[in-house]
């Protein structure tokens, strides 16, 4: 199987601080990744190197074979990257079908001067990007709050819709950072529930960020543990779970003894 | 080689104006990450208290052009200035301490404003000669002709900077400064009364451009209610040169700026740069920096965490 | 083909056409209503820019500067005599001189508005504001030095070309530019850079092309306001472009509320009519000015219309958590 995205010895410093050393990870087209590790151990810094927030100190980056480094970060967006963020980022001034909507902007094919002409392919494609905003928003039941400023949201539906924005982009790779930070038991169920159908459905890959060990464990097909900046293991959940280095690194020496 | 250091010494003079002024710019921001636009005002205001104190003291008084005068000036302006800045703060920025920034960007600009036009209201629009508080030598050094003013200027700029760094870096006052310009709330929880240090430093920012108001109406004597406009963007960008927030990279952008005018304006015509182009030089630097090293010669660039 | 907005713009044409050739205005009250007009292209075009893309830009008098200087060239240098291909009717001529004088200010203007914007708009908040302040300072500089323009003494501008339909014409048109722009599908770009440039870019938004769009485009439009200025004034001085004239037009946006087109037009109005109101205490007119400034500033920061929606880059930054 060819791998849908790959990074090879990837290494990110900031100064003296080594946040990501020569991490190797690869990543299927229809994988379901976990990535977990202790607070500080450079999973985010992941994900932002991957979509091009910051460029690597070194190592290669390569989706669909081409690599990603350089890029920026709508560029690699545009190719078929998408991702949620920790603390959530939609769009505070807009609707929740704004929110949405926006994300098309990249898929169209008529610009400004269409925009001020307003022709009948203009008006065509703007209805076409109506409906196509309404079915996503119903897929994911916040159909009847197309029109609600996104802050009005509850925190739950804030988070769905950070999602439904970034599916919007039509990606083959969807980043999740840390979506059930701030979940309560019933919400996290669902969240696992969504994530899972989102791969069904849109038949993309998801990398996970997560400190939820129920919701890893419940859904991931592999797990990679982070710590220090290092992967210190990969597999399987179970492996992972048994493995005597994972359980030092978030428990320490004690623990392992114990273990 | 005469003429060259002749200018040099002009343009340190004329630098350490800016540099007077463009230290209170880099404190504020440095405390409350907001840009004073009214601070270029304040160095009017302090030449205009110059020019009433001075008048006053000499005609009260019947004090001669001397150094005990000048000094009483150059202290009583810095002190009324002070006081304005203190003023300024508390009813202008204080308010706005949480809103966002381009409202109190707006709202120093409409100080500005203020102080200019009820200056040209109250003062009168016509420059006003200023008064000779310290009377003036010329020297012959070296080949070099000095005159007294200038040598005013670079010492006593010197001493305040020394007593400015003496404030910042040896005293609590200055270094509750120093830790609010990098973390308001934890100043806060460590029993800090942030707004005390803020009045402190607009009050210290205010006094060090009376000073430079006082130091340059000594050698430009002819003062009116506008002055402060371009010297005061100019002193900013200075800020911006040597690093905005912080404290000798403002000197240093000051000088720098100084020199670098005084220097087109005297040999410019040898590159094909007239002279009416001295206005030029800050804002091509200003580009030039923010295009290079937006962070300044001195500073530390920020990194947003995502 | 005919939707609402460009039925509405058609008729704006139309109406201000009709006014100009029929109604006779009071010269003083015309003056007021050209300088509205002025007022509204300048706003409206400068609040794509701070208003929608979030962009603080601190120099549209330089671009507006541009516009002026270029169209007063071609018509002072140039001639009619161009244009006599159009036949008989001398208005006509003068017209398509007229416009050809506007649209190469605009362009002109434009031009300068890709040179400032690239360098400029990878800056952020503060030192963008800076930048585009010293941009329109080094414009105002070059002109001061430029002699075949008058230089520091001024430039006399050969003739009185603008009048109601002009003026209003082009307000139309820049209204109707910049609303279609921002309420299509790709319009929503701008919102998106204003609001949060990291998401913008994670969902495929270029956000330095937007800025950079809207920048040039506000630009073009400043120019064309320039230039139907220089053809009423009469006379340039690069003073007149300073710093100041682009506070003014920037208190038109913030008192209108960012991003809210409506409201900046409204203010627009207002703020071109408050002088006059304000002319028998002359003397006090830019103390009470600074003064309001202040005061709206410490009671309703968010203008007149503004306050529903908050722009999240006008935020003051917390310390860096996450």
């Amino acid at each position: 199987m060819d791998s849908l995205l790959k990074l090879s010895e990837c290494t990110m410093c900031f100064g003296g601080l080594t946040a990501v050393s020569k991490l190797t990870l690869e990543i299927g087209p229809r994988d379901l990744i976990g990535l977990i590790g202790p607070n500080g151990a450079g999973k985010t810094t992941i994900f932002n190197i991957i979509t091009g927030i910051y460029e690597p100190t070194s190592g290669t980056i390569r989706f669909n074979g081409q690599s990603l480094i350089g890029r920026k970060a709508s560029a690699i967006a545009a190719r078929g990257v998408a991702r949620t963020f920790q603390n959530i980022r939609l769009f505070p001034s807009l609707s929740v079908y704004d929110n949405v909507r926006a994300a098309f902007t990249m898929q169209l094919k008529h610009g400004i001067l269409h925009a001020l002409w307003r022709g009948k392919s203009f008006r065509k494609e703007e209805a076409e990007i109506n409906e196509q905003v309404y079915e996503i928003l119903e897929i994911f039941h916040l159909g009847d709050f197309r029109k609600t400023p996104c802050k009005s949201l509850s925190y739950g539906d804030q988070r769905r819709l950070e999602i439904v924005r970034a599916l919007a982009t039509k990606p083959k790779l969807l980043l999740l950072d840390e979506p059930a930070a701030g979940m309560n038991p019933r919400e996290k169920e669902e969240l696992m529930e969504l994530i899972q159908f989102v791969k069904e459905k849109f038949q993309i890959a998801v990398l996970l960020v997560e400190h939820d060990m129920k919701v890893v464990m419940g859904i991931c097909q592999r797990v990679a543990v982070l710590d220090y900046g290092i992967k210190i293991a990969e597999g399987t959940p179970a492996e992972v779970q048994a493995n005597p280095k994972v359980i030092e690194a978030y428990l320490g020496e004690e623990a392992k003894k114990i273990a | 080689m005469n003429q060259f250091l002749q200018q040099l010494i002009n343009g340190l003079s004329l630098g350490s104006i800016y540099a007077l002024i463009a230290l209170g710019y880099t404190m504020v921001y440095g405390v409350l990450r907001f840009i004073n636009f009214a601070h270029g005002d304040v160095y009017m205001v302090g030449a205009f208290s110059g020019y009433y104190l001075g008048g006053w003291l000499m005609r009260a008084f019947g004090m001669h052009s001397s150094i005990t005068l000048g000094m009483l000036v150059l202290v009583g302006s810095m002190v009324i200035c002070a006081a304005a800045g203190l003023l300024i703060e508390r009813l202008a920025y204080r308010p706005l301490r949480n809103s966002p920034r381009l409202t109190v960007l707006i709202t120093a600009i409409g100080v500005s404003l203020f102080l200019e036009y009820s200056g040209q209201v109250f003062f009168g629009p016509d420059p006003k000669p200023f008064p000779a508080i310290i009377p003036n030598k010329e020297f012959l050094i070296a080949g070099l002709t000095i005159n007294s003013n200038q040598l005013i200027v670079l010492v006593v700029t010197a001493l305040l900077l020394v007593g400015l760094s003496f404030i910042v870096l040896k005293t609590k006052m200055g270094m509750a400064m120093r830790a609010l310009s990098f973390n308001p709330t934890a100043c806060s929880l460590m029993g800090i009364n942030n707004n005390v240090i803020i009045s402190f430093t607009f009050g210290l920012g205010s006094a060090l451009a009376a000073a430079a108001g006082i130091l340059a109406s000594l050698n430009y004597p002819v003062i009116n209610p506008l002055m402060g406009l371009l010297p005061g963007i100019k002193a900013f960008v200075a800020a911006v040169l040597g690093g905005i927030g912080n404290i000798p990279g403002a000197a240093l952008g000051g000088l720098i700026l100084g020199v670098a005018e005084t220097l087109i304006v005297g040999y410019g015509a040898k590159i094909h740069v007239p002279p009416s182009y001295r206005d030029a030089v800050a804002f091509v630097l200003l580009i030039a920096i923010l295009l290079f090293k937006p962070s300044g010669l001195l500073g530390k660039g920020q990194v947003e965490k995502v | 083909m005919l939707d609402r907005s460009k039925i509405a713009l058609i008729g704006a044409v139309i109406a201000s056409f009709l006014v100009s050739q029929f109604i006779g205005l009071d010269p003083y009250f015309s003056i007021v209503v050209i300088n509205i007009g002025i007022n509204i292209i300048l706003a409206v075009s400068l609040n794509l820019v701070n208003g929608y893309t979030g962009q603080f830009s601190l120099g549209h008098a330089g671009f507006m500067a541009v516009g002026a200087y270029v169209s007063a060239a071609i018509t002072t240098f140039g001639s009619t005599k161009w244009f006599q291909w159009f036949g008989a009717a001398n208005t006509l001529n003068t017209g398509a001189f007229f416009v050809v004088a506007l649209l190469a200010g605009g362009l002109a203007a434009a031009l300068a508005g890709l040179l400032v914007g690239v360098p400029s708009l990878r800056l952020r908040g503060d030192y963008l504001a800076i930048a585009t302040l010293g941009f329109g300072e080094i414009i105002r500089v070059i002109l001061q030095n430029t002699e075949t323009m008058g230089g520091s003494r001024g430039f006399s501008v050969s003739s009185i070309y603008t009048n109601i339909f002009w003026t209003y014409s082009l307000a139309a048109i820049t209204v109707y530019v910049v609303l279609n722009l921002v309420n299509s599908a790709y319009g929503r770009g701008f919102l998106t850079v204003r609001d949060d440039e990291i998401a913008a870019e994670a969902i495929g938004v270029n956000t330095t092309k937007y800025k950079v769009i809207a920048f040039v485009l506000a630009a073009f439009f400043a120019g064309i306001a320039g230039g139907l200025y220089a053809h009423f004034i009469g006379y340039l001085t690069p003073e007149g472009f300073s710093f100041m004239k682009s506070i003014e037009i920037i208190v038109m946006v913030i008192l209108g509320g960012m991003g809210n087109t409506a409201g900046v037009i409204v203010a627009a109005i207002l703020l071109t009519i408050l002088p006059e109101v304000l002319r028998p205490v002359q003397q006090y007119r830019m103390v009470i000015y600074s003064l309001l400034l202040i005061i709206l500033m410490l009671t309703r920061p968010q203008g007149i219309f503004g306050g529903i929606k908050r722009p999240a880059f006008l935020s003051r930054k917390k310390a860096a958590s996450a």
